[in-house]
């Protein structure tokens, strides 16, 4: 096998072409994955009218709410572009300079204070349909951060004045003359004048006055707490299950290793096996020269090297961009190496099917890509039967397994490496005797 | 007729092939065919399109497996005997040459002087490129060869192992005038050293030139073996008037037909 090793080595080295390829290709990878995930996105282009008046607030209690203060809230999670007017906006937005416009009309805090009726803001927004989408999700995400921080203060302002009214103290900014005695307070202090009263009518009538104003003050008590939960009525606890909680930077990197690794491995592969048919060296070799299973074993060999190579460089590079743990670096290697093997299996498996260059290539080409994409729907995302068909086809390829063991490596993720290591071995086996059957007719 | 390797006795000669038949499904490729084949002799093996030629070139040369009979090359008939030492014995020369494009021609030649386990790779190395003329181009990578020196690469390969016998598939198909005759003169001269050859042609004019005997098949049946000149006669013996030619093209062109008439084929 070494000369066989030394023959498609030196095949390699001498087409200039796919050696570029396979070092420029890791390295530019990296280099854009890297940049794309470690710089912060970048905010929509937005035109904000306001049409409130300067220094328009809300005002709740003692609390003075500051309409600017919530427009800034809102501006911060946009690339703010300040225009005068609606039409403004409105030209903005249709000569794509601004991917929407919002605005605060003047009306808004009129009817954010009537009681009964909501502020509105206006949206208009152009664009194509992942540009639409962006900025709904972000306006969206604004709108309601900002409305959350708003109705948080509101319901600070509502709950300072309640408290006044249970506690007593300064009211004049509630409208009330000076020091006003608190709700709380009321009923000790009619205790202590219904003690000295006789028994008669007025006795009973303020008694009746002492109960409702403990009642009141129970009850005015409860309020605030429950003002505080229509604030945010639901609020969010999680748990992972299993493994460790995954960064979704190193997730993609991980996606990103794995199709480029399973690519290199495939047209490899397939190609160097569909190659030896083409210079029909082939029939040469299995004329008693080599065994079968060797060219096959080979051939695989020298991809999963390859690709390999490529793999853990382009970790490697991206590595300068993303936090990785290299504490764990012999399990990257067995997960690539396992990968890369059942890769390889699979790309002889091709070149043995498919027996032209071409034709292997291009079968390496479009079995890859929906094998990806297969592989990352997750499963609760599609209907049960289809979940289930996706599934089995992603068991019985290798690159689900190939991301998991990596992503287990890198991410520490469940499911844990074993099984997926184990897994594919199997497939290792399973395309390999594919392979093998399929070359059985080589001529 | 399939006679089992173990069992059956081999005369002298470099090459046995015994009741060779060949299927693929139902289509019949070769059907009983027999022959031996002596040291120094040049047979060839005519026919037309889709008579069974390569087939059997490739039974000889041990890529393929015949569905009967047996072949046993350089006088081997022990059951004891390997398939790779059987397959060592002869050389073969594919139609379209089996060489590594990206490689050189000494390179090519050096991977499989070791592959087949030839004791000094680099003196067979050495010995091919002076055999074959191709020294001076023996670091040119073989894409960009022409095809006759391709084809000369092709041959060397065969005769790396320096087999008894040469199994060689249309082996001037892709020559100019010079380059066959160039070729020739080198497996005349390897058949003189006493190689064996069997090779398998469309072109007539070399098969009467250089060919001791000649083996007619036909829809993967044997309908001749003997030399060029008996072929000529038996074809006359049939047509005066097409034995009047006087060349073996015309002369195989007849026998096919009057074979082919005779078996109540084609009327």
């Amino acid at each position: 096998m070494r000369w066989l090793l030394a023959k498609d080595v030196r095949i390699l080295a001498r087409s200039r072409l796919l050696l570029v390829v396979l070092v420029v290709y890791p390295a530019a990878i990296a280099l854009l994955i890297g940049f794309a995930i470690s710089r912060t996105p970048s905010r929509p282009r937005v035109a904000i009218v306001d049409e409130t008046p300067p220094g328009a607030t809300v005002a709740i209690g003692s609390k003075v709410v500051s309409v600017h203060r919530y427009a800034e809230q809102l501006f911060s999670q946009v690339q703010a572009v300040d225009v005068r007017t609606r039409a403004q906006a409105l030209a903005k937005v249709n000569a794509a300079e601004v991917l929407a416009a919002v605005v605060i009309p003047p009306d808004i805090v009129a009817k954010a204070t009537s009681g009964t009726t909501q502020g509105r803001l206006e949206v208009v927004y152009n664009g194509n349909a992942l540009e639409q989408s962006l900025v709904q999700a972000q306006l969206s995400s604004a709108l309601a951060q900002a409305n959350l921080g708003f109705s948080q203060q509101i319901q600070q302002a509502a709950s300072s004045a309640i408290s006044q009214l249970l506690h007593g103290g300064n009211a004049s900014e509630l409208g009330a003359p000076g020091y006003l005695i608190g709700l709380d307070q009321i009923p000790p202090l009619l205790a202590r004048v219904i003690s000295h009263q006789p028994r008669g009518p007025d006795r009973a009538a303020l008694e009746r006055v002492a109960a409702f104003a403990d009642f009141a003050a129970t009850n005015l008590n409860v309020s605030r707490s429950v003002l505080a939960s229509v604030g945010q009525p639901v609020s969010v606890s999680t748990r992972l299950l299993h493994g460790r909680r995954t960064p979704l930077d190193t997730f993609a990197v991980v996606v990103a290793v794995s199709i480029s690794e399973m690519f290199v491995c495939l047209l490899l592969a397939a190609g160097g096996l569909a190659l030896e048919r083409e210079e029909h060296t082939l029939a040469r070799l299995v004329r008693g020269l080599v065994a079968r299973e060797t060219v096959l074993a080979e051939k695989a060999f020298v991809a999963a090297g390859c690709a390999f190579a490529v793999a853990f460089a382009l970790l490697a590079g991206v590595g300068a961009f993303v936090a990785l743990d290299w504490a764990r670096v012999w399990l990257w290697l067995i997960a690539l190496a396992a990968s890369s093997l059942a890769f390889g299996a699979l790309g002889v498996a091709i070149g043995a099917l498919a027996r032209e260059v071409r034709a292997s290539s291009l079968l390496a080409f479009l079995l890859s890509l929906p094998l990806a994409f297969l592989a990352l729907v997750p499963s609760g995302a599609v209907a049960s039967g289809l979940s289930d068909v996706i599934s089995a086809i992603s068991y019985v390829f290798p690159f689900k397994s190939a991301l998991q063991a990596l992503d287990a490596a890198v991410n520490r993720s469940a499911p844990a490496i074993g099984g997926s290591l184990v897994h594919l071995a199997v497939l290792v086996l399973a395309f390999g005797a594919l392979a093998r059957v399929s070359l059985r007719s080589a001529d | 007729m399939s006679v089992p390797a173990a069992a059956e006795e081999t005369s002298a000669g470099t090459l046995s092939v015994r009741g060779v038949s060949k299927r693929y499904g139902e289509l019949v490729a070769l059907r009983d065919v027999s022959f031996e084949l002596c040291a120094g002799e040049v047979l060839a093996i005519v026919g037309p399109n889709g008579a069974g030629k390569t087939t059997l070139l490739s039974i000889v040369a041990g890529t393929q497996s015949a569905t009967a009979g047996s072949v046993h090359a350089n006088g081997a008939a022990e059951a004891s005997r390997s398939a790779r030492a059987q397959r060592a014995a002869v050389g073969w020369a594919p139609q379209q040459a089996a060489l590594y494009s990206r490689l050189t021609v000494a390179e090519n030649l050096r991977l499989f002087a070791r592959l087949e386990r030839v004791a000094d790779p680099e003196r067979a190395v050495e010995r091919m490129l002076d055999q074959t003329e191709l020294r001076a181009r023996a670091d040119d990578r073989v894409g960009r060869l022409s095809g006759g020196n391709r084809q000369r690469v092709n041959v060397a390969l065969a005769l790396l192992a320096d087999p008894p016998v040469l199994a060689l598939d249309e082996p001037s198909a892709s020559l100019d005038p010079a380059q066959r005759e160039r070729l020739w003169e080198f497996i005349k001269g390897l058949a003189r050293s006493g190689h064996s050859v069997i090779f398998s042609s469309h072109n007539m004019a070399e098969v009467q030139r250089h060919a001791d005997r000649v083996i007619v098949l036909d829809r993967g049946e044997q309908l001749f073996d003997g030399a060029p000149a008996e072929l000529m006669r038996t074809a006359g013996d049939g047509d005066r008037s097409e034995i009047g030619q006087r060349d073996l093209e015309s002369a195989l062109v007849a026998f096919v037909a009057r074979s082919e008439r005779e078996q109540g084929i084609g009327e």
